[in-house]
């Protein structure tokens, strides 16, 4: 377990190194437009507006990052070959890749955490006070990180096996279908065989459902979310990504390196 | 520590190729090679002879098709023995973000060593290969001969009983590649084995107590570099000078001779050395040298390939 | 090798389990969200101005989402046969501010607005408000006025109105010459049986949308039923007359030579007479059912 620590905190000195970290200033910028703008296009809505908006842009920049630093975490050591040097030392394959995960889920906590910062910073610019009811605010950027830890997961999986182009195109494509899995669910008829529809719906379990996380509403609304939905939710995130990261782990440990 | 360093048995890769990943082709094919402790071995073979492959097998970052391989007694499967292992890539690249220093701590981290004695040593390491001015500059200004050297640091850096070096000496200036030779040695004095492959004969044969030689994936042969060649002497060379100019009837002895500015060379069978010897004291020459022509494992090394390219197909394709 | 092959073991095992476990909890979420989000089927964003600002260059695609999400609402609320479908006009409004010429919108929102609950959000006032927004943003399609004189007619029964729309829309050079003619017989003499079928056609033949393709051949359908019954009414009528009660069945009036054959509805079902002398639809015929449900 050391030795995945080991390799995380390096894949979070990369990313800072890398310049990653900037993507805060924008946000800043665009929070700091908000809080100024905000009163000036709507009347009694400020919170509506910045806790929507900040949480999209938290949920986009998070997104991103996942996608673009994800497919590229192990694909990169494989194509600049920065990955031989580090197998020869005494570390299994398995934990080299846990150890990214870790690496880049540090990375967006660090990041989604501070932006989380700057959206309470506007709120209580906007509202000279902060309410019991913006705590939702943190429930939503959690479920958010949690969307994220998932869809890292994901990404790893692909570059584990294909080019980062197709990486992400697959992590998107699942990402968005992952934000329909209840549509295909409620519509009973999907291909009019009753057979088949059922197989469809069973199938429909195997992907990450993103709509889980979805409680924007709730927070910009400033309506509570119950405590076993975070608990739930955590669980779901955690069971996801050992799946996913137990059958990345499984390609990656059978993967010929060129 | 067993008696043999690193043990293959019938290793064999065969790697997919063509579009559809539908055909094989083979880079190593049934290589069975034992290397003692203590002894520097080097693979030798041209480009695309499987010297990677084998290495890279070796390492676990490929898996063979057949054959099994065991270092220092372990399955190569065991990544715990890695930390008695020191390795050097082929053409090495590191994280660009990291100094040198900071590579070889991140590195250092995974044998559990403490913080002073990581200190300690990687200072040692940049001196002992000429980086101690380098270490706080970030690889991405490196050129390729300092991250040859960085590469060699790294392996050798948690004091591995066996190092297995991936063409050690490629990307380096002769100093550099002196100082390589030198480390190499150095680690033999120091009871370490050291597998390392090259395309390079010299350094072959300056350093190795034993060679493989790999041509097209299979294992043509292994000895010492003396026994591949054979150990004939296939005639002496007299180099001598002339106090003047020979008269223009000159012996038949002088007319074989070749002449470079004052000296001449003359290469004689073994049995007739002594009585050449008398000819030219005769003739008022003054010998320089007297040395014994051997072949050479470049010729022997030219004899494979050459038989080997005569055969069709065999190392057309580079390995991946 | 021995460390890959127990790894692959443990994968057949995490992956059963892992989706057996992610299955069980997604319906422990879906049982709590749906209890958190009853009263939660919210448009973040009601406002199409302030989306159209913030979707950038991709309105017109984002607007095909909302128009799509339009459609999915509607059916689904629909199926589930809801009282309430507060959230339609917010996606329709959406969908033609970020695309004024999403025209699709426009034709079968229309429909979706002004028919009565449960079969669309009866709302025929907002319906035809929304037609008329298309029409200032699309004049060339003449089609709209068809649309526009259609609720008039049918929906708010205004027959001068819907004699005007269909009339504006006959002076556009693409239009079919039977608007025309719509629009005089509907001044003339309002909603006759006539005009009502020859619309319902219309509205048949010039859509691809199936439910409203089903709606509008039910429609045509009832009014042919219910030209039939008239028929059969009169019938009836003529045999009290002169028989002073009313027939057995209709087997009575097949031997008297008064009808050809038994009658049969236009679903193809048999006519059923009541003990009171009604003409009624058999009850598994389908006109049946969607009178009832009417």
């Amino acid at each position: 377990m050391t030795r995945t620590g080991i390799v995380a905190w390096n894949t979070f000195r990369e990313a800072v190194r890398d310049r990653v970290l900037y993507n805060l200033v924008f946000f800043a910028l665009l929070m700091m437009a908000t809080a100024v703008l905000v009163g000036q296009i709507s009347i009694g809505i400020d919170s509506i507006v910045i806790v929507s908006l900040g949480l999209s842009a938290v949920s986009v920049i998070g997104l991103l990052m996942a996608v673009f630093i994800g497919v590229g975490l192990v694909y990169k050591e494989m194509d600049k070959r920065t990955l031989y040097a580090l197998l020869a030392k005494p570390i299994r394959r398995w934990e080299f890749l846990l150890g990214k995960f870790a690496g880049l889920l540090l990375t967006l906590t660090v990041n989604t955490a501070a932006m989380a910062v700057g959206l309470f910073l506007t709120l209580f610019y906007v509202n000279r006070a902060l309410h019991s009811a913006d705590l939702v605010v943190l429930t939503a950027v959690y479920f958010i990180l949690l969307k994220l830890a998932i869809i890292v997961a994901l990404a790893l999986l692909f570059s584990c096996f294909t080019t980062p182009f197709l990486s992400i195109c697959f992590t998107a494509g699942i990402y968005v279908t992952g934000l329909f899995v209840k549509d295909i669910r409620s519509f009973s008829d999907i291909t009019g065989n009753p057979a088949l529809d059922r197989v469809a719906v069973w199938f429909s379990y195997l992907l990450p459902n993103f709509q889980n996380f979805d409680v924007m509403g709730a927070a910009a609304h400033g309506r509570a979310i119950p405590g076993a939905i975070v608990a739930q939710n955590t669980l779901y995130a955690a069971v996801y990504c050992a799946i996913v990261l137990a059958a990345a782990a499984v390609i990656f440990s059978r993967r010929n390196l060129k | 520590m067993p008696a043999l360093a690193i043990e293959t048995l019938g290793l064999t890769k065969d790697f997919p190729v063509g579009f559809w990943l539908a055909k094989k082709r083979r880079a190593l094919e049934g290589l069975s090679v034992q290397v003692e402790a203590g002894e520097i071995f080097g693979l030798l073979g041209p480009n695309g002879a499987g010297k990677s492959t084998a290495i890279k097998l070796l390492m676990g970052l490929i898996f063979p098709t057949a054959g099994t391989a065991r270092i220092l007694g372990r399955p190569i499967s065991d990544v715990r023995m890695h930390g008695d292992i020191g390795f050097l890539p082929e053409q090495p690249y590191f994280y660009d973000y990291l100094t040198a220093a900071e590579l070889l701590d991140y590195f250092a981290r995974f044998h559990d060593l403490t913080s002073a004695d990581r200190r300690e040593r990687i200072a040692n390491m940049l001196k002992k290969v000429g980086l101690d001015g380098a270490g706080k500059i970030q690889l991405r200004k490196y050129s390729k001969g300092m991250l040859q050297r960085v590469g060699l640091a790294q392996a050798i850096l948690h004091d591995p009983q066996v190092v297995i070096l991936d063409e050690p000496m490629s990307g380096l200036d002769p100093i550099g590649r002196r100082e390589v030779r030198d480390i190499i040695l150095d680690l033999r004095r120091g009871g370490r084995t050291i597998l390392f492959s090259t395309h390079i004969l010299s350094d072959a044969e300056m350093l190795c107590d034993r060679v493989g030689v790999l041509v097209g994936g299979k294992l043509r042969g292994v000895g010492s570099p003396d026994q591949l060649v054979g150990m004939k002497v296939s005639g002496m060379e007299v180099l001598f000078e002339l106090a003047a100019d020979p008269p223009a009837a000159a012996s038949l002895l002088l007319a074989k001779a070749i002449r470079t500015g004052d000296r001449y060379r003359l290469e004689v069978p073994v049995a007739e050395l002594y009585k050449t010897l008398d000819a030219l004291r005769a003739e008022g020459a003054q010998i320089l040298s007297v040395t014994q022509i051997k072949g050479t494992l470049e010729d022997y090394f030219l004899d494979l390939v050459g038989a080997d390219r005569a055969q069709p197909a065999a190392v057309e394709v580079s390995s991946r | 090798m021995r460390s890959r092959k127990s790894i692959a073991v443990l994968l057949l095992l995490i992956l059963p389990l892992g989706f057996s476990a992610v299955w069980r909890l997604q319906h422990q979420i879906d049982r709590q969200l749906d209890r958190a989000e009853e009263e939660n089927d919210d448009v973040l964003l009601r406002s199409g101005k302030l989306v159209r600002v913030l979707s950038l260059e991709y309105g017109t695609f984002l607007a095909d989402v909302y128009w799509t999400r339009a459609v999915q609402y509607f059916g689904l609320k629909r199926f589930r046969q809801a009282m309430s479908m507060d959230m339609l006009w917010p996606l329709l409004d959406l969908s033609t501010t970020l695309d004024p010429h999403l025209l699709v919108a426009y034709r079968f929102g229309c429909f979706f607005l002004a028919e009565p609950t449960p079969q669309g959000a009866g709302q025929p006032n907002l319906a035809v408000m929304f037609v008329q927004r298309g029409i200032a943003a699309n004049p060339e399609y003449w089609r709209l006025y068809q649309d526009l004189g259609f609720l008039y007619y049918w929906e708010l029964r205004d027959y001068q109105k819907a004699s005007e729309a269909f009339l504006e829309g006959s002076r556009h050079p693409d239009a079919l010459d039977w608007m025309k003619v719509m629009a005089a017989k509907i001044a003339g003499e309002g909603r006759s049986r006539e005009t009502s079928m020859f619309l319902w056609r219309q509205i048949y033949e010039s859509t691809k949308d199936d439910t409203i393709r089903k709606n509008a051949f039910n429609h045509v359908q009832l009014i042919k039923a219910e030209s039939d019954m008239e028929q059969l009414d009169e019938i009836l009528f003529e045999f009290e007359q002169e028989h002073t009660r009313l027939p057995d069945g209709f087997g009575e009036l097949i031997r008297l030579g008064l009808l050809p054959g038994r009658p049969l509805d236009p679903a193809g079902y048999p006519y059923a007479l009541s003990t009171l002398g009604k003409v009624e639809f058999d009850p598994k015929s389908p006109l049946a059912i969607t009178t009832k449900k009417r």
